[in-house]
């Protein structure tokens, strides 16, 4: 479970993110969602204990965020981020490995968790591959891999499905949806309000550093509410298929 | 061992232990050539006999008594000294370049050899002499230990932001300042002084004796064993000091402990022996090329492959140009650079990917 109270983050005057105030219940999938610089990253790096609020609390199973030794937060979140660069020759099996190098569990399922997690993110056929020559989606996906290995109660994923195909972008969300059907809770920066609507139990609006919305796709996804949010013209349908809203722009 | 499924691809042949066991064995030819070889040159069986024959007490004929001091005054020491210094210096170039997630790091980038080449000019210019003939690598050590802490103590990575970029600047800044002291030093020096200098600038074993041998090599196997201990966070930090921290590796801490080894086993090797460069930016980077970066074995292959190289260096050092010596930095770039240029453009044409 992730408790954000009354969180503000201000850097050279500016509050990055102002009061912001939700809850993610474990078993759940959060989708964090708000137009660029809305403080999306910025609300998820606090919870990740990369960062600290000015003002404010994060529980992370309800114990505060920076009560954590760096060592046991690793066993509580694992982390998504942007941006992901290796240095140095290491192979795609070695990183997603790196997801288990600290975790508290027996080491003899490393194997298999490495497995398994390769196998569901379809990078199995480049496992001795060197990662520093794949490509962005393929990158994106061993580090999702390594998010799996690592296997932690709560799990943050920053844009997760930016650089992915459009297969891709479908199997991680369900990945993501599975770990929290198990019993994780799962909080994802996304872009693509389709992906959200598709899979996250709830959705929290970001606008200018404030909550604008925080309730479930039905609720958050409201034409008058996104057009004032992202300033853009849209329409609200039904998904034929899963029955989710879908936001089309106009 | 297969841990992948159908659609793996096959695994190729595990080259390790066959260079493993090439290394070892060029390990131990070097260090028998490099007892056997010089002034008096000896057999393989002088040299073992010689060896064993300091643990028994059976007579020694007057060849076999010159034999035993040649070996045990003269070479072995300074043989353990090439190993120690090549281990310490190649490990410590491995533990930066995994710490600054930068090939080109070596074990001078806290400011190490720098400082100590400073506390070398100061006592020699400044004819200082605390410590009667220790007092050189005394001010050395001294002096090359406290730069690192000063660059540390400036830059304070980890309490904000910055971390390794910072140290590095401020590691420029300091250099920078130290450079120029040690260049007005310089430039007060007399003649004489300025041999010693440049000599000691190009690095030579040639102080090395047991009471160095026993100083040095205990250091270099505590470093290097928490080196080897640190192995698993080292890979880690290649993902970036953000993701490793997510991933259970307190950055800072690790961050200091490494630096603090750093500091301790190359002001160990070079305030006795002077800078012997391009071993701890090379040996770690060659081996990187055909084992791969995980540290577990590139600590130990480098440490292996740092030993071989200087005592190579040294054995041509002392045999080239005898009676007098050539310095063995001169040696090392010579022999080491071709090497490393084929090297570099061998991994080219395999396709692989320069790290």
């Amino acid at each position: 479970m992730i408790t954000v109270d009354d969180v503000t983050v201000t850097i050279e005057g500016r509050n990055l993110l102002e009061n912001v105030s939700t809850v993610c219940l474990p078993g759940t999938l959060t989708a964090l969602v708000g137009p660029n610089g809305a403080g999306k990253s910025t609300l998820l790096s606090v919870i990740a204990g990369d960062r600290k609020g000015s003002r404010g609390s994060v529980a992370l199973a309800s114990h505060d965020v920076t009560s954590y030794s760096v060592r046991d937060l690793a066993q509580t979140r694992s982390v998504f981020p942007q941006g992901s660069v290796i240095r140095f020759g290491y192979s795609v099996e070695e990183v997603v490995a790196m997801g288990r190098a600290f975790r508290d569990l027996p080491p003899d399922d490393d194997k298999r968790a490495v497995h398994d997690a390769m196998l569901a993110s379809e990078i199995d056929h480049m496992a001795l591959r060197n990662a520093q020559t794949l490509s962005g989606g393929e990158q994106a996906r061993t580090t999702f891999a390594r998010v799996v290995v690592q296997a932690t109660p709560i799990v943050l994923l920053d844009e997760p499905t930016a650089a992915l195909d459009l297969r891709h972008q479908e199997k991680v969300l369900a990945a993501a949806r599975d770990m929290a059907q198990a019993g994780a809770t799962v909080v994802a920066v996304l872009h693509d309000l389709n992906l959200a609507a598709a899979y996250a139990d709830k959705i929290v609006l970001l606008e200018n550093g404030k909550v604008a919305a925080d309730g479930t796709p039905w609720e958050v996804l409201r034409q008058d509410l996104i057009e004032t949010v992202y300033r853009q013209n849209v329409r609200i349908l039904e998904h034929p298929v899963r029955g989710c809203p879908v936001v089309l722009t106009t | 061992m297969s841990i992948a499924g159908i659609n793996a691809p096959a695994r190729p042949v595990d080259r390790i232990p066959l260079l493993a066991a090439v290394v070892t064995l060029c390990l131990a030819a070097t260090f028998f050539a490099s007892v056997a070889i010089g002034a008096v040159s000896l057999s393989l069986g002088d040299v073992l006999y010689a060896i064993v024959s300091r643990f028994s007490s059976a007579p020694l004929t007057p060849d076999q008594a010159l034999n035993e001091a040649v070996v045990w005054d003269l070479r072995l020491a300074r043989v353990l000294t090439a190993m120690i210094v090549g281990a310490s210096l190649a490990t410590c170039g491995a533990a930066m370049q995994g710490l600054f997630g930068n090939p080109l790091a070596d074990p001078g980038i806290v400011g190490v050899s720098s400082g100590a080449s400073l506390g070398a000019i100061m006592v020699v210019v400044l004819q200082i002499s605390t410590f009667g003939m220790w007092t050189l690598p005394i001010g050395a050590f001294l002096a090359g230990t406290g730069t690192t802490f000063i660059i540390y103590a400036l830059a304070r990575p980890g309490q904000e932001g910055g971390d390794n970029s910072k140290l590095l600047l401020v590691g420029i800044a300091v250099n920078a300042i130290g450079g120029a002291l040690a260049g007005y030093l310089t430039y007060l020096a007399t003649m004489e002084q300025l041999q010693s200098l440049t000599f000691w600038s190009m690095g030579s074993l040639s102080s090395a004796r047991w009471i160095t041998v026993s100083i040095s090599a205990p250091l270099a196997i505590v470093g290097i064993g928490l080196l080897y201990h640190w192995s698993r966070p080292l890979d880690l930090l290649a993902l970036g000091e953000r993701q490793a921290r997510h991933l259970g590796v307190d950055v800072t801490i690790l961050r200091r402990k490494l630096i603090f080894v750093t500091a301790l086993l190359v002001a160990a090797a070079v305030s006795f022996n002077g800078t012997i460069g391009f071993v701890g930016l090379v040996i770690p980077h060659l081996f990187r090329l055909m084992i791969g970066p995980a540290h577990r074995l590139l600590i130990p292959f480098s440490a292996a492959g740092g030993a071989l190289l200087v005592m190579l260096a040294d054995l041509a050092a002392r045999t080239l140009d005898p009676p007098s010596e050539v310095p063995i930095g001169v040696i090392m770039g010579s022999l080491g650079g071709p090497f490393f240029l084929w090297m570099i453009y061998r991994s080219r044409k395999f396709g692989i990917a320069q790290t």
